[in-house]
């Protein structure tokens, strides 16, 4: 298979900046015309097409247009958009200038996770680097397009991440996400049009631009095209970043890609996407492939591809106490349902695992996430638990249970590895 | 004890005011070189930032406590994370946290009494593909084995 993403990992980006040629001879709405077209979709989990996201802007606005380029990657089980800054930073700044060029953005920032401070550094070099060969900076290559990229860095909120919430953020505030609408391209960051991309989505944009979006939609399925970076770990025997074309059989990609499950143990489940969707057993996922279309068919999501699997061995109650724990802790605490409800659930969850559950806690998880859910709070932060814990609590059932009905976590002494 | 910023730090602050259309934004940014020349955003330190940026003190502090990476105290000279998330725990880091607690001898939370550690757990550092791990200081350390851990550790003192 052809790479588009992780072609230039091994080796420096030698074609680094060469669509900009071609770049410049398209005007910006061929260029959202040609985006449209290819079909890219968001890989940062929501999903949406990137064209038309772009195509949100408003025509006649006389306002200052912003690209952020979203590089929080936080969401457990997720490290791809890292690998793209470490192994090929210029690939993501000639995306940014792609897209920025489109929407008529003469400022983009690189909102970068706090933690990244390698990754920070890297992006600085490469920026530089950019600035100094005219790829940046005031009439780009004769084109009169000026673009000036800064990078602004989070301090440890997983809710940057979400395209509002960052806003706040880089506005110099608590990352408080906002109710929507405005979208951020209609008013976005100081109340201006802005596109909130993310790093992998960004850097799909050269090869459309060289290769054109037939050539794009060639690869994955009708309504995923292209490839996707899915990032493997948990109980695998070759954790790590792999490109893969957009429809690939989970099982083909635990067993060739991952080297199957570790110590020759069993598959027990998995998640996809990223620790804010569902679970998937291991019936249940070894028919599905990896395309977004066939994931929310089985109820779950590709999201940002971050894909985590669970031998036989592990205790599902203490892998949903694990994550409770993180949607606790990340909860911005602005919207009641979701500030009380993640630390209700991390709670329940907790006691069941420590022997202390009761009979009723187990619809009482279900009902607390139903009530959590479903546009009751301003961003989709509480149903990125929500969704997880019904999932686990309805397919694992029998494992809740019987921590209840023993009074303790029958996997206790398995657990160490 | 007053606080300013060193002139290396006054001339990237002022660097940062022109990146951006309001003042306010350059917060974030401004409080990390706080950071970095002194460990920690001390209240002095908040006083500073509202005189220079047009703020109050009320609004910089309700800022700083929202992001965990802010130290709101002063921390030991090294400060260990290990990151204790899903992915990291399904390879093993609540072994790595015992290990390191005991190593140490201090509990989660704590600083070493000669102020050279600090051990803290955290969510997803974004290095599940290399788990266990932590991050001490700017420094990503992955794929942890309780010999690696005594080696870095070692080399740190």
């Amino acid at each position: 298979m052809e790479l588009i993403l992780s072609k230039n990992w091994g080796a420096p980006n030698r074609s680094a900046y060469a669509s900009l040629q071609k770049l410049f001879k398209m005007t910006p709405a061929q260029v959202i015309e040609e985006v449209k077209a290819s079909g890219l979709r968001g890989r940062g989990g929501a999903g949406f097409s990137a064209g038309v996201k772009w195509g949100f802007i408003p025509k006649d606005t006389k306002k200052p247009i912003y690209l952020i380029c979203n590089f929080d990657e936080s969401e457990p089980g997720t490290f791809k958009d890292r690998a793209i800054a470490e192994k090929d930073p210029h690939m993501m700044i000639e995306g940014m200038i792609i897209a920025a060029y489109a929407i008529g953005a003469h400022t983009a920032y690189i909102y970068i996770r706090g933690e990244f401070y390698k990754q920070w550094e890297i992006v600085e070099a490469a920026l530089k680097e950019a600035a100094a060969k005219g790829f940046l900076g005031k009439n780009i290559l004769g084109s009169k397009f000026d673009l000036d990229i800064y990078q602004h860095r989070g301090a440890g909120a997983y809710i940057c991440g979400e395209e509002t919430a960052l806003l706040s953020s880089l506005e110099g505030g608590r990352g408080y996400p906002r109710i929507k609408p405005p979208f951020p391209a209609i008013e976005g960051a100081w109340g201006c049009p802005t596109i909130v991309n993310n790093v992998e989505t960004l850097s799909n944009l050269p090869y459309i631009i060289n290769n054109g979006a037939a050539a794009f939609k060639k690869f994955g399925t009708e309504k995923s095209s292209g490839t996707k970076l899915i990032s493997a770990s948990g109980h695998i025997n070759k954790p790590g970043v792999y490109e893969v074309e957009m429809g690939l059989p989970i099982r083909t990609f635990v067993e060739e890609y991952c080297g199957g499950v570790w110590k020759g143990r069993k598959l027990k489940g998995l998640v996809p996407g990223g620790s804010s969707f569902p679970v998937l057993t291991a019936e249940e996922a070894y028919n599905v492939n990896l395309d977004f279309e066939s994931c929310a068919a089985a109820g779950t999501s590709l999201g940002s591809g971050g894909f985590y699997v669970m031998d036989e061995t592990t205790c599902m109650v203490r892998m949903l106490q694990f994550t409770a724990k993180f949607y606790e802790h990340e909860s911005c605490g602005q919207c009641t349902p979701c500030r009380e409800g993640t630390g209700w659930v991390s709670q329940i969850v907790k006691r069941i695992e420590e022997g202390n559950g009761r009979d009723r806690d187990l619809q009482l998880l279900i009902d607390v996430s139903n009530n959590m859910m479903n546009g009751r709070t301003i961003c989709v932060f509480a149903d990125a638990l929500a969704m997880p814990v019904i999932s686990y609590v309805t397919k694992f059932r029998k494992e809740f249970e019987e921590h209840v009905r023993l009074g303790k976590c029958p996997y206790a002494s398995t657990m160490v590895r | 004890m007053n606080f300013e910023f060193i002139p290396e730090n006054k001339r990237k602050f002022e660097e940062y005011l022109k990146r951006y259309p309001q003042k306010k934004a350059v917060l974030l940014p401004a409080l990390w070189l706080v950071q970095e020349q002194q460990g920690w955003i001390s209240p002095e330190s908040m006083e500073y930032l509202a005189k220079l940026l047009d703020l109050s003190h009320a609004y910089i502090y309700e800022t700083v406590t929202f992001y965990t990476m802010y130290n709101k105290k002063p921390i030991g000279k090294h400060h260990i994370q290990v990151c204790n998330s899903v992915c990291c725990w399904l390879r093993g880091s609540q072994e790595t946290v015992e290990q390191i607690k005991k190593k140490l001898n201090i509990e989660v939370g704590e600083t070493t009494t000669d102020k050279r550690f600090h051990l803290s757990t955290v969510e997803c550092l974004g290095s599940c593909g290399t788990a266990p791990m932590m991050q001490i200081n700017n420094d990503y350390y992955e794929d942890l084995t309780e010999a690696k851990i005594d080696k870095i550790l070692k080399e740190l003192k």
